[in-house]
């Protein structure tokens, strides 16, 4: 027999054994599809009974009436006409607002600010600000806008309320967008003797502009759905008018809502699932648009 | 004259044996004198002392590291874009210090083009691309602009693959290409220098080769600076050839000489392929 120094290759693995284990493996590798599986099917199921119950309950109640009237003690008559006009009210007041001061703001961070302790303390309490409740926003509208900017329950301080309440949410995700332009089609740009600012707007903002929309749409919807700024500023829920400019009082939509499912009497629930109807078709156009600008814009490097 | 034709005819021969004389006579374009560097704390250029010649293509060979795209990139200044960068000594371009307080830094980048490591076209189209530089600089006639883009894609020689999709994206081009739309966009400012900086480290042999054919006919307009890693292409296409080492100049000569008989030590480790 000969002696060799080299030992065999195949020795130190047990192929039986190997083989033996590979039914468990598998049926471990099974069970967490399955988990995941439900862990999503559960989300849905949720989102489905939710979907059921208002629809069911709210779709009879659905009419061109319910578009025309306003509020009213009796639930036939209770309509969502002043509450739709000012949610949109709202958003023609925090959609110009929370866009220029956030994308500003990721611009200045992005571009101008120097990378020193004191932008590093602001960029990382932007991300802060994101996790405060939204109740704490409300007080701070309340002590500025409404107390101290004498504005009261206005458009223009609700709409500043909200503004402030999405505004890290955009700037975090403006920021994102411009850091994903490549650095290579900044220095071409400034290769050729662009100024900073010809570089932000002819190259910087065109190939962040769908990522920049995209979070923003999806912070306006969240602005839209909230109610807790509303009511801490005292935002009423009994309108009988439209608001004529920036500085009337008015109602939103998840104020009313609230409303109508606070009340005792049972055919409130089912105007307030009506209601409920109006904002989720609102906010799922609101996000279908936010999609296709993904999908139609979208850049790939 | 006789000589500079000698050269041109030496060139186009496949093979460099003579080494003719190149004429110290030519004006400056660049002259770097005592520049040092620093990002933080990192020494990145020592002392640099190197003159850069009109018409001639001077290229910076060293191995990775060695601060030869810094210095490229401190001819333009586009180093300030990394933060924490400090400077000393001077860089005079036609005789003027661009460290100066007030050198208005857009207008030394339009007399100094760039084309970069990884070809970068805007995602805009091939036209938009090459117009881009006359743009920024306020011309909006058309007809003009027109021009420009002609003219600049005809001398990088990429104007017959692209002249029936100027308005295609400059996306869908092969990388080869993308690289001579980024040498046209650079030619469109009409500048004085091109700085290359390893511009074929991303293309394949063939693109490799045209983009080595059009440097050499742009030496005839441009005074040329090229960081290269490939010896080769140094030894190929160069007048002038600069050895960094670790932030130092090792050798500066003429390249038919520096590549027969360089003159230390570490220059001929370096480019016999022993080292880097």
């Amino acid at each position: 027999m000969r002696i060799t120094e080299k030992p065999p290759a195949r020795v130190l693995i047990d192929r039986e054994a190997v083989a033996g284990r590979m039914g468990f493996r598998k049926a471990v590798n099974a069970a967490f599809s399955v988990l995941f599986l439900s862990a999503t099917l559960l989300a849905l199921l949720v989102l489905g009974v939710l979907f059921y119950r208002i629809v069911s309950q709210g779709f009879g109640h659905l009419s061109p009436a319910f578009f025309e009237n306003f509020a009213s003690r009796m639930p036939e008559k209770a309509g969502v006409k002043a509450a739709l006009v000012g949610s949109l009210w709202l958003m023609a007041v925090v959609a110009p607002v929370s866009l220029i001061l956030g994308i500003g703001t990721a611009v200045y961070l992005e571009e101008y600010a120097k990378k020193n302790r004191l932008n590093d303390f602001i960029r990382m309490n932007i991300s802060n600000l994101a996790g405060v409740p939204s109740v704490v926003f409300g007080l701070l509208g309340l002590t500025i806008f409404v107390r101290a900017l004498a504005l009261g329950n206005s458009i223009l301080a609700a709409g500043f309320t909200m503004s402030l309440l999405i505004l890290p949410v955009i700037i975090v995700a403006a920021q994102e967008a411009i850091r994903s332009v490549p650095r290579e089609l900044r220095e071409a740009s400034y290769g050729m003797g662009a100024t900073k600012w010809q570089t932000i707007i002819r190259v910087v903002l065109p190939g962040a502009v769908p990522g920049i929309l995209t979070g923003s749409i999806l912070a306006l919807s969240r602005a839209i759905g909230e109610t807790a700024p509303l009511i801490v500023i005292g935002v009423p829920v009994i309108i009988q008018f439209l608001p004529a400019g920036v500085l009337d009082t008015f109602t939103a939509l998840p104020m009313q809502i609230y409303d109508w499912a606070k009340r005792p009497q049972a055919a409130f629930q089912e105007v307030a699932s009506a209601g409920i109807i109006v904002l989720l078709a609102l906010l799922l156009a609101m996000n279908s648009v936010a999609v296709l600008i993904r999908n139609k814009f979208q850049k790939r490097y | 004259m006789v000589q500079v034709m000698e050269r041109t005819r030496e060139r186009a021969g496949l093979k460099q044996t003579a080494a003719p004389a190149v004429p110290d006579v030519r004006p400056l374009v660049y002259d770097t004198k005592l520049l040092n560097l620093w990002y933080g704390n990192h020494h990145a250029l020592k002392n640099i002392d190197l003159p850069i010649r009109e018409n001639e293509v001077t290229a910076i060979i060293g191995p990775s590291g060695c601060g030869k795209s810094t210095y490229i990139k401190t001819l333009n200044r586009m180093v300030e874009l990394v933060d924490d960068v400090r400077t000393s000594g001077e860089i005079l371009y036609r005789s003027r210090n661009i460290f100066d307080r007030n050198y208005p830094v857009e207008e030394l980048r339009t007399r100094v083009g760039m084309v970069f490591q990884k070809p970068n076209p805007f995602p805009k189209s091939i036209y938009d691309n090459v117009a881009y530089g006359p743009r920024i600089h306020g011309i909006r006639n058309r007809q003009i602009l027109d021009e420009i883009v002609e003219k600049s894609l005809r001398g990088a020689a990429i104007w017959d693959e692209v002249k029936d999709r100027l308005n295609t994206n400059a996306y869908s081009l092969s990388g080869g290409q993308q690289q001579r739309i980024c040498i046209a966009r650079a030619l469109a400012i009409e500048p004085d220098v091109i700085l290359m900086d390893e511009p074929t480290s991303a293309l394949d042999p063939i693109s490799t080769l045209k983009v080595e054919e059009l440097v050499q006919e742009l030496r005839e307009d441009y005074s040329i600076v090229i960081v290269t890693h490939n010896m080769q292409q140094a030894a190929r296409i160069s007048d002038r050839t600069a050895f960094f080492l670790s932030g130092e100049v090792v050798e500066f000569d003429e390249t038919d000489k520096m590549f027969s008989n360089p003159e230390h030590k570490r220059t001929e480790d370096y480019i016999s392929g022993r080292f880097g």
